[in-house]
């Protein structure tokens, strides 16, 4: 038998839990990310890098949210496929956005630190390509759900273009793993423990600590929005019929 | 002690927080925009009277 929270799987609970569950998160992110870019700023250059090392404490978190959402949109999709819950569509129709915006800065701030520290914008490398791909999964999605004028067709079918998506998500996470690659391997997850300094560590994990929490601030309003438009339409369907 | 300059790489660092915080702005926005947006429909329409 399935168990989930009442809240996650009860509409009205949803909303009356997201309704300060929300504004919390947002004001969780704000103070760790305050604290976050403090640290950040006061943390000295690196000895190779210099300033530039600093782009690693919001490059890093869009990485890892450009992935964390992504498991969020498959794990939702997958309740979405298999229990038919209204919800866990809304949730996935909420973060494909956020995870697209997320994948697209990591991109973005990849190439804006790649430039000063490769001498290039771009390389066709395992872990670029592959966080690519992950984008076009992600646009593919949000294309997908808004082409399709049926709400059950345009669930069942992003859910299923989801679900495939994860297949690309252990290729991004081991590319460098398993191919010669330009970027970096793991740092914070290495083996033996983190290769960072702590006054690099520190202001990277309150900076990640950040954006997981403006992430669930604002999937949630996500989702109450996808609350509200599914009860206008169903309204106007109803006001339609008489 | 804050080290906000950033020197040589100052165009690459600004650049890719200045990007970042833009992100955030419009993902706020957009998401209270949207949301707003949809309550009001959905509080408009169940009022309509029914004929």
């Amino acid at each position: 038998m399935f168990l989930a929270p009442a809240f996650l799987t009860n509409p009205e609970r949803f909303m009356a839990f997201s309704r300060w569950a929300a504004p919390l998160l947002g004001l969780i992110a704000s103070g760790l990310a305050l604290a976050g870019l403090w640290y950040g700023f006061t943390a000295p250059e690196d000895y190779q890098q210099g300033d530039t090392v600093r782009i690693m404490f919001i490059h890093v978190p869009a990485a890892w949210m450009s992935m964390f959402v992504y498991i969020c949109l498959g794990g939702a999709s997958f309740l979405s496929l298999v229990f038919r819950h209204a919800l866990a569509d809304a949730a996935a129709q909420a973060a494909a956005p956020l995870g697209a915006t997320f994948t697209a800065l990591a991109l973005i701030t990849g190439s804006l630190w790649g430039r000063p520290m490769w001498g290039t914008w771009w390389v066709w490398d395992a872990r670029l390509t592959s966080v690519l791909v992950l984008f076009l999964f992600y646009l593919a999605y949000l294309v997908l759900r808004s082409a399709l004028e049926d709400e059950a067709k345009s669930a069942r079918a992003g859910a299923i273009l989801a679900l495939v998506g994860l297949v690309n998500l252990p290729v991004v996470h081991w590319s460098v793993n398993w191919w010669n690659s330009l970027h970096q391997g793991a740092t914070v997850f290495a083996k033996g423990g983190p290769k960072l300094t702590p006054e690099y560590l520190l202001p990277l994990l309150l900076m990640v600590g950040a954006y997981m929490a403006a992430f669930g601030a604002l999937w949630l309003v996500g989702i109450r929005g996808q609350v509200w438009r599914r009860r206008a339409e169903a309204a106007l369907a109803r006001l339609a019929r008489v | 002690m804050l080290d906000l300059d950033p020197g040589k790489y100052g165009g690459f660092i600004w650049s890719a927080y200045g990007l970042s915080l833009a992100a955030f702005i419009a993902m706020i926005w957009f998401g209270l925009a949207r949301a707003r947006y949809w309550r009001q429909q959905a509080q408009r329409l169940t009022k309509e009277p029914e004929v």
